[in-house]
């Protein structure tokens, strides 16, 4: 039962073939057994997991149909979760409990999903490996030396090892789509605006965003539907209607035009992530799409535009972590300076630290038209690029991750190499476009995934795309031996 | 341009991090590097670009100034390291 996707559960729940509380109990257990392999979950909430999966067997037997009825789920732990520590991966937020639900799981919750616990991520979301979680590093289920990618990768892992059919992600340059790339499950980022970021604690706000992570395209097109749409409490919310996204998922792909920019086939691809992709375009076009090469020539500039972008946001919005109203206060301050200064630095990680730092720096006077003003202008120019590209094609398709899983430790001393981890994902953030991954091969016995952009609010298109892909293709439906 | 000790000292100042003076020269390496790959931005002749603050170029929406959240002063405070008499408490700043 635990190796079913969430449309076959809600199929099995809904025939009755199991009860909601016979699935939370088994995958319980199974995250009992198994997760201290991994270290995929930060907190396990098992008690209140039995008593929503009782509750959800109640409504199924009062006439309730909904489609995620009963079915076990698991939320990052950047997503706050009332009366449940949310601690974000840092020590800052150790024992932060917050007092009320973010959008996202209050959306997912009335949709009937049974929260199995909180999972493991990089600290703030900061991080392309899980390396840098005040809780330890997460494992890959394929390979436990290596990395489940970052910063979703608690998610990410326990989906791949099926501890949860399901979980949240949080996407500001690849968090959702990297980790499933490296640990071979499907993962969306909606268009920027489109998921509700109230309650999911902030990084870089001109960038983050909430999105499914499953085994499938049906699955996150399920999960899609019930997390988006417009929410009064986020300012940059959109109001634009949400379509059924599963109505989508069965439309033909003849004369889908896809566009391979040719920037994300060249150096530094490395050579087996190549055949893969290059056989998942040989399928697309099996399947009847039109393939053309395009151009997306300043995408090189993603990755230093997004490290002055986001570390400046980051600097502004971590500035809240101050040791006085929550999180993280050192002991006996000698003055309000020194109940700062310490506390910030105390509670916070190297690498959120040295985030801060370079947005500090970046923002500091003289030297804002250099760096974020700079950094801006090149950003029009990197979404004016994509508009130009689709005006020619439907859906923009390449690599996820230059590479599969590298080694924990591995990249870990060197920043700069480990942002170059999201040189092909980092575009789409600073675009706000919508993106997925999804499983496409293996290298070594490791996950690659294949990357599929859209036009704004063309998760639809998108889902239909890797869902087709999924139909003629098992990638998605392998699992680790663990 | 590349920082110094005594530049990471002032911006850590100004972030209010505590940064033990052993570890500064290793920051220093690391936000060098940083600052080294952000150079790669100078390429670029952006002036007659429009600088982009929001990806669909939206604006601030906005709404009747009217009261919606409940007064819940006493669970927020629950979470505060140091409280008295619904008050949060810091160390004196005025002698």
């Amino acid at each position: 039962m635990i190796e079913k996707t969430i449309a076959e559960l809600s199929a099995g729940l809904a025939a009755g073939e199991f009860s909601s509380r016979e699935l939370t109990d088994a995958y319980l257990q199974r995250i009992a057994t198994l997760d201290s392999k991994l270290n995929s979950f930060v907190t396990v909430t098992a008690d209140a997991a039995r008593a929503q999966a009782d509750a959800a067997d109640a409504a199924r037997r009062a006439g309730n149909t909904s489609r995620l009825l009963g079915v076990p789920f698991a939320h990052k732990d950047i997503f706050c979760t009332a009366g449940v520590r949310t601690s974000c991966g840092s020590k800052m937020l150790d024992s932060f409990v917050a007092p009320y639900d973010a959008t996202v799981v209050r959306k997912l919750k009335e949709a009937g999903l049974v929260t199995l616990g909180k999972t493991n991520m990089d600290e703030f979301a900061m991080g392309s490996s899980n390396e840098t979680s005040y809780y330890g590093p997460v494992r890959n289920p394929w390979n436990l030396d290596t990395v489940p990618g970052g910063s979703s990768g608690g998610s990410a892992a326990a989906v791949a090892a099926r501890l949860t059919p399901g979980a949240t992600g949080t996407d500001t340059g690849g968090s959702i789509r990297q980790p499933a790339a490296l640990v071979g499950i499907t993962g969306l980022k909606p268009t920027y605006g489109r998921v509700s970021r109230y309650g999911m604690i902030a990084f870089a706000s001109s960038l983050d965003q909430g999105g499914p992570m499953a085994q499938t395209a049906e699955d996150c097109a399920l999960l899609l539907g019930a997390m988006a749409g417009f929410d009064e409490r986020d300012s940059t919310s959109l109001d634009e209607p949400v379509p059924d996204y599963t109505a989508e998922l069965n439309q033909p792909l003849k004369g889908l035009r896809i566009g391979l920019p040719k920037e994300y086939f060249g150096e530094g691809l490395d050579a087996g992530t190549a055949a893969c992709v290059e056989a998942a375009i040989a399928e697309y076009k099996k399947l009847g799409a039109e393939v053309k090469e395009i151009s997306l020539p300043n995408s090189g500039l993603s990755v230093p535009v997004y490290y002055i972008i986001a570390p400046a946001e980051a600097s502004s919005n971590l500035s809240r972590y101050d040791g006085v109203r929550f999180g993280h206060r050192c002991e006996n301050p000698k003055d309000l300076l020194d109940l700062y200064s310490r506390s910030r630095g105390e509670g916070f990680g190297a690498e959120v630290k040295r985030r801060i730092l370079i947005g500090t720096y970046a923002l500091s006077a003289g030297y804002y038209d250099a760096y974020y003003l700079k950094a801006q202008k090149i950003r029009r120019l990197i979404a004016e690029d994509f508009k130009r590209a689709f005006e020619e094609v439907d859906v923009i398709l390449g690599p996820t991750s230059p590479s599969p899983a590298f080694r924990i430790g591995e990249k870990s001393d060197d920043p700069v190499s480990m942002y170059l981890n999201d040189i092909y994902t980092i575009a789409i953030n600073l675009a706000g476009l919508p993106a997925m991954s999804l499983p496409c091969g293996f290298v070594n016995g490791l996950p690659v995934g294949l990357q599929l952009i859209g036009n704004y609010f063309a998760e639809g298109r998108l889902l239909n795309a890797a869902h087709q892909y999924q139909q003629v293709t098992d990638w998605h439906s392998r699992a680790p031996a663990l | 341009m590349s920082l110094g000790s005594e530049e990471v000292k002032k911006i850590a100042h100004l972030a209010r991090i505590a940064i033990d003076d052993a570890n500064i020269p290793a920051y220093a390496t690391n936000l060098n590097n940083i600052l080294a790959l952000v150079e790669q931005m100078n390429a670029v002749d952006t002036s007659s670009v429009e600088p982009m603050a929001h990806p669909l170029n939206v604006s601030q929406r906005l709404r009747e100034d009217r009261v919606t959240e409940p007064n819940q002063r006493e669970l927020f405070q629950g979470l505060a390291p140091k409280t008295e008499a619904g008050l949060y408490l810091v160390p004196k700043v005025i002698e």
